[in-house]
């Protein structure tokens, strides 16, 4: 408008006629602005996409958060549902059975169809050969296909041993003091079987029967048997787990397959990857709110503080000093007992709640030092000279311009969120036994990490990914973001 | 320097009281008390014992007595151990939890200078990107699932050379320490690192480096003398934090490796309220950390006069 005025006053002036000028031909061209100004936040966009990793952490984050949420509609199993079937069951194992009729008894206790088998063992001899030499066993066999209802073993020997032992183990036996796990013992020598009932799983197992003597000592005679367990159920068990149609029968003997477990059971045979998606919901819940809330908390206390200044200001901040003081853990634990847990609750609010009390600290601290700053930036003057309102000058100028920061704040409390959760979970202070969170998983896999390590490996491994995307995904955006904090690479 | 001293020492004391009260108003809100826990009793017993322990008294008035008893060094006689005072069960307990704490700080403080130097010495070869790939697994796997795999690494170490190199869990001797030292550290360590690092890639380019190499002083004593000790600064100021998580932290790795420390303690009371016991550890723990950021406060301005100045 200005301008107009401008030109209309000197154009309407006698003293110049238009004919005196000439277009200047510009030797210079003037600058032109080649691309779109970008604002902060679309720069911080571009840095961080050029980031590799913090673009590869990003994708692990959201897989995560879609591993949980969409993960239980596509993989429809009942974390809660025990699978007594497969108990501890690793990610791979046998999942093929056979179906066997109802288990009876095998008559133990009556006596050994002695007669014919000793007939030809010629028993004559057995008096006067010494018992050590006497009590050679053979012949050791199944009586039937060993399965997990049971393993049936016999074998035959002539005299002279009082009684047998029976042993079973994972690996070959090299000698005596290697059979492995003492099954029990036959009671007497006349008995030539043995009956193993004991937590049968389907798998390799190594037999070892050990003539014993008279007084209970082990004889040097013993013999040992590869026995391949095989998976068993009755036909009324498959029904009830509907492992077989409704009605259908099927023939003993014949084969069908226990319900699909990927990465295996826990202890208890509940299905690891539906409880993996039930603790991730619980972790990352925990995980993203808590910090979200904290941090929230941080940025009003923060900038209150900072805002009003002076003796309030002093005394906010030596607070804060004495809540930064307080023992962490030992002070998690206590308030989140404090909060109670009424039965049938998970726990997660307590230990949200507990967290938020004591982290805000440290956003409140940077978020004050950040307004403090801003503070005295020459564009805030100039907008309260022009007469600006401090609610405005707060959220036009202070909050945004402290966000970067902030939101680098805000990616790395999250990992540390996350793994506080699991640490108190771990030691059984977290969330309420049936909610699964990794660090209870976690908790529960150690007790068994020997025999089972998947129980273990599994939620270890997803709490040590998430937090490193999260951590590599702060590293981008404080490189992004902050031009004063980016670590020198 | 005297006058700071004291002030630092003054504020200290106000933290203590503050952790105390905070405590004490926290463990009371916790539904049912220390008698609770214990079989049925009849109301008589249950008053003579409430009488006992002053569990009769107003709340503010066992506050009080509490905190007169504080004052006096007396953390008073734990509900669920019969006769056992508390200060005899810090005094057995902590210098193991302290024995494992220290070794771990020293263990993190050390390989985090030393492996946060080497890194910015070796910038982008092989030395840095195996550091910077241990350091963001030190940083990413929590301390409980290290103690795990440490054990377990052990078991099969111990099985195939066939003596026990280090024993797997207990306490008692100095190779009890080590690995539960080193488990614990690790984290810390990882975050030294990173930030000795950053440090380092800092001095290193700055003028009085150049300077110094321009003067051909010898290499050794340009990296002793005019790197290290000026790149330590923020090691050492992060030192006392450090030192409170590792040493409330230890709870975690005393559970994995069976250490009768301090943590265990803690965890115990809570389940049990039993107040004497929460009450001493917190405070004896909270003083403990407030003397140290305090020493390590102090310290700095020996390493950095221009701290003292200020």
């Amino acid at each position: 408008m200005a301008d107009q005025q401008v030109s209309a006053s000197i154009l309407s002036d006698p003293a110049l006629q238009l004919g005196a000028f000439e277009p200047m031909k510009s030797e210079l061209r003037v600058q032109t602005l080649t691309r779109p100004s970008l604002s902060y936040w679309q720069d911080a966009w571009q840095r961080l996409k050029a980031n590799k990793r913090a673009i590869l952490s990003l994708y692990i984050i959201i897989a995560m958060l879609l591993f949980t949420l969409l993960g239980p509609m596509v993989w429809r199993v009942d974390p809660a549902e025990q699978d007594l079937l497969q108990v501890s069951s690793a990610p791979g194992a046998e999942r093929s059975a056979i179906i066997v009729a109802p288990y009876s008894a095998w008559g133990i206790l009556e006596a050994p169809k002695s007669a014919d088998m000793q007939s030809n063992q010629a028993p004559a001899h057995s008096d006067t050969l010494a018992p050590s030499e006497a009590a050679n066993i053979t012949g050791l066999q199944l009586a039937e296909t060993a399965t997990t209802q049971q393993v049936r073993l016999e074998w035959q020997s002539m005299a002279g041993a009082a009684d047998f032992a029976v042993y079973r183990n994972l690996v070959k036996p090299t000698g005596p003091g290697t059979f492995g796990l003492p099954l029990g013992t036959t009671g007497s020598g006349e008995v030539r079987r043995y009956e193993d009932l004991l937590d049968l799983r389907p798998g390799r197992f190594f037999y070892s029967v050990v003539a014993m003597d008279t007084t209970g000592g082990e004889l040097p005679q013993s013999i040992t048997l590869q026995v391949k367990v095989v998976n068993a159920i009755t036909l009324e068990e498959a029904a009830d787990r509907q492992l077989i149609k409704p009605g259908e029968t099927r023939e003993l003997g014949s084969q069908v397959n226990f319900a699909l477990h990927p990465m295996g059971t826990d202890y208890l045979g509940r299905d690891m990857l539906a409880r993996l998606m039930q603790g991730a919901r619980v972790s990352l819940f925990i995980g993203i709110a808590a910090p979200v809330l904290f941090v929230l908390f941080g940025i009003v206390y923060g900038s209150v503080a900072g805002f009003i200044g002076g003796r309030a200001d002093q005394l906010m901040m030596r607070f804060a000093d004495f809540v930064v003081a307080l023992p962490f853990l030992l002070f998690m634990i206590l308030f989140k007992i404090a909060f109670g847990i009424g039965p049938g609750e998970s726990g997660i609010i307590p230990l949200i709640v507990a967290m938020v009390i004591l982290l805000w600290p440290a956003t409140a601290r940077l978020v004050r030092g950040q307004i403090l700053q801003v503070r005295e930036e020459a564009y805030v003057n100039a907008a309260r000279l022009l007469g600006a309102k401090t609610g405005y000058l707060v959220l036009r100028h202070m909050i945004p311009n402290t966000m970067g920061v902030i939101l680098v704040t805000l990616t790395f409390a999250i990992p540390s969120a996350i793994f506080t959760e699991a640490f108190l979970s771990f030691i059984g202070m977290g969330v309420a036994a049936p909610t699964a969170s990794w660090g209870s998983m976690s908790n529960d896999g150690i007790k068994s990490m020997l025999t089972h390590p998947h129980e273990l490996f599994f939620p270890a491994l997803m709490i040590s990914i998430t937090v490193l995307a999260f951590n590599l995904l702060g590293d981008g955006l404080r490189d992004a973001l902050d031009a004063k904090m980016r670590s020198r690479e | 320097m005297l006058s700071y001293t004291l002030k630092r020492l003054i504020q200290g004391l106000i933290t203590v009281w503050f952790i105390a009260t905070a405590t004490f108003l926290a463990m009371h809100a916790v539904p049912g008390d220390p008698l609770s826990g214990a079989k049925a009793m009849t109301p008589e017993i249950r008053q003579n014992l409430e009488e006992k322990y002053g569990l009769d008294k107003p709340m503010s008035e066992q506050y009080l007595i509490y905190m007169g008893n504080l004052a006096r060094g007396d953390l008073g006689i734990s509900f669920t151990q019969k006769n056992r005072e508390v200060n005899d069960i810090i005094r057995e307990h902590f210098p193991v939890s302290a024995t494992l704490g220290i070794m771990a700080v020293v263990f993190a403080g050390l390989g985090g200078t030393l492996f946060g130097a080497l890194t910015a010495l070796y910038r982008n070869k092989w030395p840095d990107t195996v550091i910077m790939i241990v350091v963001i697994l030190g940083i990413s796997v929590p301390s409980f699932v290290f103690a795990a795999f440490a054990q377990l690494a052990m078991v099969k170490i111990n099985g195939a050379i066939g003596f026990s190199l280090l024993p797997v869990a207990g306490w008692g001797s100095v190779s009890h320490i080590i690995m539960p030292a080193l488990v614990l550290g690790l984290g810390t360590m990882a975050y030294l690192t990173r930030l000795m690092r950053s440090s380092m890639l800092e001095i290193i380019s700055s003028d009085y480096i150049r300077t110094a190499n321009a003067k051909g002083l010898p290499p050794t004593r340009i990296f002793l003398k005019h790197e290290m000790r000026n790149a330590v600064m923020p090691v050492v100021t992060v030192l006392g934090p450090a030192i409170a998580a590792i040493t409330t932290g230890s709870f975690v790795v005393e559970l994995v490796f069976a250490i009768p420390g301090l943590g265990r303690y803690f965890v115990q009371a809570v389940q049990q309220l039993d107040y004497t016991v929460i009450m001493g550890t917190t405070v004896f723990f909270g003083a403990f950390l407030v003397l140290m950021v305090i020493l390590v406060d102090l310290l700095y301005g020996f390493i950095d006069p221009r701290v003292r100045v200020s």
